[in-house]
């Protein structure tokens, strides 16, 4: 099946999100479409998919027009869609979730067909290699797992052209590999792929051809022979773009974080953290890799006062630390949390209000029970000049920023002081390559400021390029630590996902036997 | 980003691009314009209600209904006559007689100036205890909390003032006035302290206890005023004693039934707006009202703030019950202020829960209850189409989306009215 989109115009208020875009998938091809978020490839898909309706331009399959009034019509023509977001019923099971919408039933009273599902499911996972057990609840699938019977509903509905919204977000490494390896396969067997990611190295490893897309525009098609990472970063990006962290090798000082035999539960009561030991130098980042939900988010809670310890002690600059993130405030730590619109920002607060979020109760800002507001906006307006925080005035709501500058507002917020400790969870996470770079330039300023940095990533760039020790953390432990040089993408990979150290080599055992010491 | 080995993107300058927002810089200009926009929604729910409201007064009247079934046309005439004349003598009731105001301001006779501000000061006198429970919903809901509670706290506050108003005797106005007025705070506050600790310390949610509270706290009223502290002597009726004159909240001018109540209302107003906008204590309620969780994050306490907002809102609708009592009856009865404690979400929502929001829904409010029995005199529409549209205009506020579609009117960000509604399901 051939799919083209030609001259695609969406309008919204104040935002033209697609501006006349033209895209063909051919037979059996992968198309990688990159772009920035904001760039317009959601918009685009939804179109696609029959979501929205374009203000211009036509959905060719097979050089004939089509219209889709919603995803019924995309879906009856062929189209299928693995959301970024997956959309399944957790308690039931991989059959029920693949014919959900198009149940076929036997007998007169309508009883649901589950052995010919259930068959049509194996006939599909055995062509492509898309391992998955039928009758399997879905909440008790890896993250990997589920992506999967995503994919398998969709060629259950005979799609014959496959959208993936970033599907390598929640995986690991390897995981991903598989992914890669699965839509190979299907490539193979005739269906056509439209691959939206935000990451270089994806694209070029697994598409066909590649479409550059920027604030709604086709900057570029081009196929992975003819281009590299560079050329990508900069048609993305629209300018030149330098692909290095300029760091020199870090000057550790005294240790600022002292973590040992650290136990922490998460919300639903199960231990997150258990049995961890984790030392942070002034002048240092230790990078902690892991795939999300090993315990991360848990550690840096309960290291910022939020979230209380079972065992262990956590030492900051020799103080033990309270249930009470005020005063590990006091104590000269700043935090850039997890999820920046839920955690770290209160999106219908402006700018100044969100810059003063935790400091409205110290000079200058309050007296006694009186904020001086006056001042809030004085002290904002200076932090929007030093930290380039693009917005129109100090009065805008967050929410209403990007997200580059929203996590600008953040950094300003908690680098504006002089600090010991700087707790980043994910700063990077979902931001340009602008800004991405922004942030990096920001923490390796810290650390060579004197500030213990801990840096919480589930992005391996991000944890290979800025830490001077990278600790790899696998079901609520540090299961390895290892020296940036020695830490290969494969490596890292095969820790997250829960190799044994030990079966490494010997020489590595010992030499890590002696970090640890 | 790259996925290659050592290699992190990074840009030379970091001139990150920033997708010029889409909404102008604010000044005073669109300040202005904002306002008039914040109007545009209450005034149509407002319109609608009133429409809504003229078929409910027609098909109320028997004489109307019968004569439009036999002769259509002029049944027609009769309906709107009927319907201009009720709403005449609804704003007649409320805001008073245009050309007796005219003539009573021409020759400042003070018997004829008295009977005509006699209709606005019934309008004030209503919105008193409004403004107050109208004031007490909004902060709290500023902190994220839905107040149900205001008609409890109000008759706790109520019944703390008529205590202290007819307990101590002999004690000079300047100091038994204001401590009536403080034991009607601290009533209020007291019975908002008890759903805010369940809150915070248990997590149960504040809709269910406020509500339940309201029906302790009536029937606490009720048992009070049958025991001997209360009771007034040689009465079998539940009133309780009248409080001394040195706790009276004096009328306006002599002669209208308004009160002092209003400027307190007022101040209380002006503090509220003080206290959520410029104080560090309302900068708390309004984070944790908008993000509790980033809230946390930045080192606020969650449970201390859903006390502390709790109980202000629930001294303020206590106030409201106090001034009632100090400056209106005099004396506590069961069924106090007719429903002003739950009144007050209703104006909450109307004011878009802000201060001098919360002022102009308790005026309109107000008026409607002052002017609905002048208009059943006049023109015999029940009283209780006051009733009926008072819940349309909540009901055409809390469905914005309906408001919009009939009037054609685009949907505009959040505006906090409709979170207001929506967030019942919290």
């Amino acid at each position: 099946m051939k799919l083209e989109l030609r001259g695609i115009t969406k309008r919204f208020p104040g935002v033209l999100a697609n501006d006349d875009i033209s895209l063909k998938v051919g037979d059996g091809e992968t198309l990688g479409l990159l772009g920035e978020n904001g760039a317009g490839k959601t918009t685009l898909m939804n179109i696609l998919y029959g979501l929205y309706q374009p203000d211009a331009g036509e959905i060719l399959i097979d050089d004939r027009p089509v219209r889709f009034s919603g995803p019924g019509d995309a879906i009856a023509a062929g189209i299928g869609m693995v959301h970024q977001h997956f959309m399944l019923v957790p308690v039931f099971t991989v059959a029920e979730n693949v014919m959900l919408g198009v149940e076929s039933t036997r007998t007169a009273l309508g009883m649901l067909d589950l052995p010919t599902v259930r068959r049509r499911i194996q006939e599909i996972s055995e062509r492509h290699n898309l391992k998955v057990d039928p009758d399997a609840r879905v909440e008790d699938l890896a993250v990997g797992v589920r992506q999967r019977v995503e994919i398998i509903k969709t060629l259950y509905r005979q799609s014959h052209v496959l959208v993936l919204d970033e599907p390598t977000a929640v995986l690991t490494p390897q995981e991903g590999e598989e992914l890669f390896g699965i839509m190979r396969s299907l490539v193979a067997g005739g269906t056509s792929i439209i691959f939206i990611t935000h990451k270089l190295g994806e694209v070029l490893e697994v598409a066909d051809r590649i479409a550059v897309l920027r604030r709604g525009r086709v900057v570029g098609t081009t196929t992975p022979s003819e281009t590299d990472s560079e050329k990508l970063a900069t048609m993305m990006v629209g300018r030149a773009v330098d692909l290095v962290v300029d760091k020199t090798p870090a000057v550790p000082h005294e240790p600022i974080l002292e973590i040992s035999g650290l136990r922490v539960r998460d919300d639903g009561g199960h231990l997150a953290v258990t049995d961890l030991d984790l030392t942070v130098h002034a002048g240092e980042i230790v990078a902690i890799a892991g795939v999300q939900g090993n315990g991360q988010s848990e550690l840096a809670e309960a290291i910022t006062g939020l979230r209380a310890l079972e065992l262990g002690k956590i030492l900051i600059g020799g103080h033990a630390i309270h249930l009470d993130p005020r005063s590990v405030y006091r104590e000269a730590v700043a935090h850039v949390p997890e999820d920046r619109l839920e955690e770290g920002l209160v999106p219908a607060f402006n700018v100044a209000e969100n810059l003063a979020l935790n400091s409205y109760w110290a000079p200058p800002f309050g007296h006694g029970l009186s904020l001086d507001r006056d001042e809030m906006v004085k002290v904002a307006e200076q932090r929007i000049k030093e930290f380039d925080i693009r917005t129109p005035s100090v009065f805008n709501p967050v929410g209403n920023l990007s997200g580059g500058n929203q996590q600008k507002v953040i950094v300003a917020r908690e680098f504006s002081r002089p600090l010991k400790l700087l707790v980043a969870v994910q700063p990077t996470r979902g931001l340009d390559v602008g800004s991405i770079e922004y942030i990096h330039r920001r923490l390796v300023a810290k650390r060579d400021e004197g500030c213990a940095v801990l840096l919480i990533s589930t992005e391996l760039d991000e944890v290979v390029a800025l830490g001077d020790r990278i600790a790899v953390m696998f079901q609520g432990r540090i299961v390895s630590e290892l020296k940036p040089e020695e830490a290969t993408f494969e490596k890292l990979g095969l820790l997250m996902g829960g190799a044994r150290p030990e079966e490494r080599s010997v020489e590595e055992a010992v030499a890590m036997a002696s970090q640890a010491q | 980003m790259s996925a290659e080995p050592g290699v992190t993107p990074a840009v030379i300058d970091a001139g990150v691009d920033a997708p010029p927002s889409e909404r102008p810089p604010r000044g005073r200009f669109s300040a202005v314009a904002g306002w008039l926009h914040a109007l545009v929604l209450p005034l149509l729910a407002l319109f609608s209600a009133a429409v809504v409201g003229a078929v409910v007064i027609v098909a109320g009247n028997r004489d109307v209904v019968g004569l439009l079934e036999s002769d259509p046309l002029a049944g027609l005439g009769a309906a709107w006559s009927i319907v201009i004349e009720s709403y005449a003598a609804l704003i007649r009731g409320s805001l008073g007689d245009p050309a007796q105001l005219g003539t009573a301001l021409t020759t400042l006779n003070s018997a004829a100036l008295i009977d005509a501000f006699h209709p606005l000061s019934e309008t004030i006198l209503s919105m008193t205890p409004l403004v107050f429970t109208g004031l007490s919903v909004a902060l709290a809901f500023r902190a994220g909390l839905f107040n149900i509670g205001g008609e409890g706290q109000l008759q706790m506050g109520a019944l703390a003032a008529v205590f202290v108003g007819f307990s101590f005797q002999g004690l000079p106005w300047f100091i038994h006035l204001p401590l009536a007025l403080i034991a009607a705070l601290v009533g209020g506050a007291l019975w908002g302290l008890i759903p805010a600790v369940l809150k915070a310390r248990t997590g149960a949610h504040e809709v269910i206890t406020t509500i339940m509270l309201n029906f302790v706290a009536v029937q606490l009223v009720f048992f009070s005023l049958r025991s001997p502290l209360f009771q007034r002597p040689g009465r079998s009726d539940p009133i309780s004693k009248v409080i001394e004159p040195s706790a009276v909240l004096p009328p306006l001018v002599e002669g209208l039934r308004a009160h002092w109540g209003i400027v307190l209302a007022l101040l209380a107003a002006v503090f509220v707006s003080w206290l959520l906008f410029r104080s560090t204590k309302g900068f708390e309620f309004r984070a944790v009202g908008l993000n509790p969780i980033a809230a946390r994050y930045a080192g606020m306490s969650i449970g201390a703030t859903i006390v502390a907002s709790m109980m202000i809102a629930g001294g303020l609708a206590g106030l409201g019950g106090g001034v009632i009592v100090l400056g209106t009856t005099h004396n506590l009865i069961p069924a106090l202020g007719g429903g002003a404690g739950f009144d007050g979400i209703a104006i909450a929502l109307l004011g878009r829960s802000k201060p001098a929001g919360v002022v102009a829904a308790a005026f309109l409010m107000g008026a409607l209850r002052a002017g609905a029995t002048p208009m059943q005199v006049a023109t015999g529409t029940p009283i209780y189409l006051v009733t009926v549209i008072q819940a349309l205009v909540i009901m055409f506020i809390a469905a914005p989306a309906l408001v919009r579609a009939i009037y054609h009117i685009r949907a505009e960000r959040d505006t906090g009215v409709e979170s207001f509604a929506k967030g019942w399901g919290a």
